[in-house]
């Protein structure tokens, strides 16, 4: 086993490339300013990695504790702070990725010395996702040397490889899938989504069809991709498809990819933005289909052989990538009485779960991908940022609130943010786009793929994208937390050709907890409560 | 009369040995607007802000006219540091192409072994003396060695760029008459040499950066005439100045907090953090003089005027006790030191990764060889500019000279 890790945190990159300079063996940049790392660099180039981390300008290179002495913990000890709790109170953190061990090291750096249990339902370490659809397909890291670097002890009881399966709110305690009880006296729900399977299961069964979630998924996938399979069927092109798409090419593999909307990238960036993402596929040589389903998988000998598609075509396939978005873990809570569905928990800003009363929790928080706030400043909408900047904020926001007393507690109000890397293009984003009426080009040229896009909602700004381009996104971010007008007002460096605003092109958005049956019973006021109703689908 | 300014102080030759105070004194607003018009931002926020905000302009011929006598008279093309996007990114690549990632992505590292080399054969001269110009002796020839290398200069005429470099530099900042005449007769002559230069590369090239410019054909094409010229020009005063300041401004602090001497000497690794709080505490560039807006910027409560000089105080932001934590206290163990002393955005610092290596090095090697070292001076006296600031001479007294690799 390595024994460092490393992650960046690529929403903070900006792409100065200072650690491909110092440690060209562990980071190397994809055109000026996309970074691929390695996330366990061979004992020999330690020197150079701690370089890398010390010049990066944003602080965004985390490398195992070895870099720096821990900190102490941070005496933030509240007036009506519950110091019982910090000192021997039990808190249960049920999913053990990114948000989970994010939220166990803030707590023991705020000084939690109380029993910690983290819960897993996959039988690894916490470890990072983004690599699996990227550097691990093209060879460049292995899909088991992903694990994410500790930045302190967070001394934790692990349960590894088994499941929760129920909650127990009256007597606060979680379920395992293997019997038993943990207690708890503070609980971070932060299981997190899976990837959504093909949806005929025997043929989502046949070998060669995977999704790409898990460890497991970026291992089998890149065996398949080396065995030189005669053409790759991505299903969809949001980030996770296109990336793949980008990773077929990179490796020299035909690739089709079949998108039921009218462009890739349009759901997460609008129709104006997704034709662009079209173009540059096809210059890249992908067979893109847009406004095209799957109609189905065929196999022989239970081996996945040719694809039919609505367009009536049939293409000779030996691997699918299903890349349809994910379906959020909250089956275990069903039986909770919590707020949760399809949408995922629902939380307040503080990150506390509601329950199905619509009432707020005090023990139970919620971070990641499975966690539904308001968002204040894109109209207190619920929306769940399923970004991985978002599980790292939010789980802070989580852990700190979950031992803190009620004046002390945090909004989570990080403007969100997210990143992809595909066809040597760095796509990174602020904001929520998907809110938006127009779209307006404000720096740069789109034919030269270097170029920012402002996002306007109803006359002010509330996203941005940036192509290449993503050392301006800070600007952008202040502009969102300002209100600032939409289209900005004044003149810029680099101008746009056309800096006309047009419409940004975004399907509708419906919120899917719309379908949410809820039976209210009682008469008195205090004996009303609400009970989620399901299996009426 | 009306008072000085605190800029007007800050650039005083007379407060260069310890402008800190001044600085701290300035940043009790973050923008002052100054009665030649120029605005001086001095928080580490706004400057921040300002460096990712793509109203603020590299390019002088923005200011307005009542503004131009403020800046060099532009003769021929701009190099990247004095031009805006798009024309800055093509510029800044073609340059990085043969410096850098993602085109040649381990030369600066490969270079760490001759970096090594070159301090230890600096140190070896000394070894005979018992007190020497650290300047003259280490902090000067080491970086200039090494520009010249990258670049293809001959070692023979490295004493030139010495002579070049130095008019060049200290006509930076509000420079009198005689200032930019000496300036503009040392530019000539170097770019006389380096268009000489270029011609023998063309024909006979070799591995170094001159010949990548000049025989490479890149998706921007190749970097050639005036373009060529200014980013060599650049490259040169950048490449060396600033880092001569970074050694010198390192031993001096250095000198001055021996426990932190000690663990240089001792802990494995100690210098890789320290270089990054060196940077932060004693910069090299003190302020960006050379910036202005192409609309109307408010800050607070203050509107930065568009077209009007803006003066950007890196160092002062530095030491912002609102965003750095006891910031005037020189911590090499601090966490996420994240400093201005690059700049930041698209014009962060071309040069960074080759200036905190020669740094780690030769500040390394003199902690493990020189024994008993003490200043002579201090303060020592310093370069007339308050832009590039650091000593213009620091001598050092010590007893011997270990041999190298001796611990």
């Amino acid at each position: 086993m390595a024994s460092m890790r490393v992650v960046v945190d690529l929403t903070k990159c900006e792409g100065y490339a200072q650690c491909a300079f110092l440690a060209p063996e562990a980071f190397r940049m994809v055109g000026d300013e996309a970074l691929m790392f390695d996330p366990a660099p061979p004992d020999e180039l330690q020197e150079k990695v701690l370089r890398a981390a010390a010049a990066c300008p944003v602080q965004a290179l985390q490398v195992d504790m070895a870099d720096l002495p821990t900190p102490p913990p941070t005496a933030t000890v509240s007036a009506d702070g519950d110091d019982r709790l910090r000192h021997e109170g039990r808190i249960v953190i049920v999913g053990a990725s990114l948000a989970g061990l994010k939220a166990a090291e803030q707590l023991r750096a705020e000084g939690f010395t109380g029993k910690l249990t983290m819960i897993g339902d996959e039988p690894e370490e916490p470890y990072d996702r983004p690599p699996l659809s990227k550097q691990v397909q093209t060879g460049w890291a292995a899909s088991a040397d992903t694990t994410l670097p500790r930045r302190r002890d967070i001394a934790a009881d692990w349960k590894l490889g088994v499941a929760a399966t129920g909650l127990d709110l009256e007597h606060n305690f979680v379920t395992l899938a293997d019997g038993q009880h943990v207690g708890f006296d503070r609980l971070l729900i932060a299981t997190g989504v899976r990837a959504r399977p093909w949806f005929v299961p025997e043929e989502a069964g046949l070998d060669g069809v995977f999704t790409i979630r898990t460890r497991a998924d970026a291992t089998g996938l890149r065996e398949r991709l080396m065995a030189e399979p005669r053409r790759v069927l991505v299903i969809g092109s949001g980030f996770t498809g296109s990336e793949m798409a980008s990773v077929c090419v990179e490796l020299g593999i035909p690739v089709t990819v079949a998108e039921a909307g009218p462009a890739p990238l349009a759901g997460a960036l609008g129709g104006v933005i997704g034709r662009i993402a079209a173009d540059i596929m096809r210059e890249h040589g992908v067979d893109l289909r847009v406004n095209t389903r799957v109609d189905s998988l065929q196999g022989e000998d239970g081996r996945l052989r040719r694809a039919l598609l609505s367009d009536g075509t049939t293409l000779d396939v030996d691997v699918a990538v299903v890349a349809l978005g994910g379906i959020r873990n909250v089956e275990w809570l069903q039986g909770s009485n919590l707020a949760v569905g399809m949408w995922g928990v629902a939380c307040d800003a503080g990150c506390r779960a509601f329950d199905a009363n619509g009432l707020v929790t005090d023990d139970v928080f919620v971070a990641g991908d499975v966690a539904r706030q308001p968002q204040p400043m894109f109209g207190y909408q619920f929306l769940a940022m399923e970004h991985w900047g978002n599980s790292v904020t939010q789980a802070q926001v989580a852990a700190h609130n979950m031992i803190s007393g009620k004046t002390d507690r945090w909004p989570h109000l990080e403007v969100s943010a997210f990143w992809s890397l595909q066809f040597g293009n760095n796509i990174k984003s602020v904001g929520v786009p998907v809110i938006a009426d127009q779209i307006a080009i404000t720096q740069g040229s789109v034919d030269k793929r270097q170029f920012v896009a402002a996002y306007g909602y109803k006359g002010r700004v509330v996203g941005a994208v940036a192509w290449n381009q993503g050392k301006w996104l800070d600007f952008y971010e202040k502009l969102i937390e300002q209100a600032a007008p939409f289209p900005p007002p004044y003149d810029m460096t680099n101008p746009p050709a056309d800096p006309t605003p047009v419409p940004a092109e975004f399907p509708a958005m419906t919120y899917p907890g719309r379908d949410a049956t809820v039976v209210v019973t009682g008469h008195d006021p205090s004996e009303r409560r609400a009970t989620l109703v399901r299996g009426r689908r | 009369m009306t008072e000085a300014s605190l800029y007007d102080q800050i650039l005083d030759f007379s407060n260069r040995a310890n402008p800190w105070p001044l600085y701290e004194k300035l940043r009790s607003q973050p923008v002052w607007q100054e009665s030649d018009g120029t605005f001086v931002v001095s928080t580490y926020r706004e400057i921040y802000a300002l460096m990712h905000d793509p109203r603020l302009s590299s390019d002088m011929t923005n200011l307005l006219p009542q503004f131009a006598d403020r800046v060099p008279p532009a003769e021929g093309p701009h190099s990247f540091i004095t031009t805006d996007p798009p024309r800055h990114d093509v510029l800044r690549r073609l340059a990085m192409r043969q410096f850098g990632p993602p085109h040649r992505p381990d030369l600066i590292d490969r270079l760490t072994p001759a970096l090594s080399g070159i301090v230890t054969g600096l140190i070896d001269k000394i070894a005979e003396k018992q007190e020497v110009d650290l300047v003259d002796e280490v902090a000067y020839p080491f970086p200039v060695a090494v520009i010249c290398h990258l670049l293809g200069v001959p070692p023979e005429d490295e004493p030139k760029f010495s002579a070049w470099v130095n008019p060049i530099v200290n006509a930076l900042a509000r420079p009198t008459p005689e200032q930019v005449q000496a300036r503009d007769d040392a530019r000539q002559q170097m770019s006389n040499y380096m268009f000489e230069l270029a011609q023998r590369r063309r024909t006979e090239p070799g591995d170094d950066m001159i010949s990548g410019y000049v025989t490479d054909d890149s998706p921007d094409g190749r970097l050639e005439g005036g373009d060529l010229f200014a980013t060599l020009m650049l490259l040169l005063i950048a490449g060396h100045e600033t880092t001569v300041n970074l050694i010198t401004n390192g031993w001096l602090t250095l000198q001055r907090h021996p426990d932190v001497l000690e663990r240089l000497r001792t802990e494995p690794r100690f210098a890789i953090r320290l270089v990054e709080e060196l940077l932060r505490y004693e910069p090299s560039v003190h302020i960006l003089p050379f910036r202005t807006a192409v609309s109307d910027i408010e800050i607070g409560d203050t509107t930065i005027r568009k077209g009007h000089p803006i003066a950007v105080m890196l160092a002062s932001g530095n030491r912002d006790p609102e965003c750095i934590p006891h910031a005037d206290r020189f911590d090499p163990d601090r966490a996420d030191n994240v400093h201005l002393s690059f700049a930041g955005g698209v014009h962060y610092c071309f040069g960074a990764p080759l200036a905190r290596l020669e740094a780690q090095i030769a500040l390394t090697q003199l902690a493990k060889r020189l024994h008993n070292p003490r200043l002579v001076a201090d303060p020592p006296p310093y370069r007339p500019s308050p832009v590039l600031r650091g000593p213009i001479h620091l001598r050092v007294a010590y007893e011997s000279i270990l041999p190298a690799g001796n611990g």
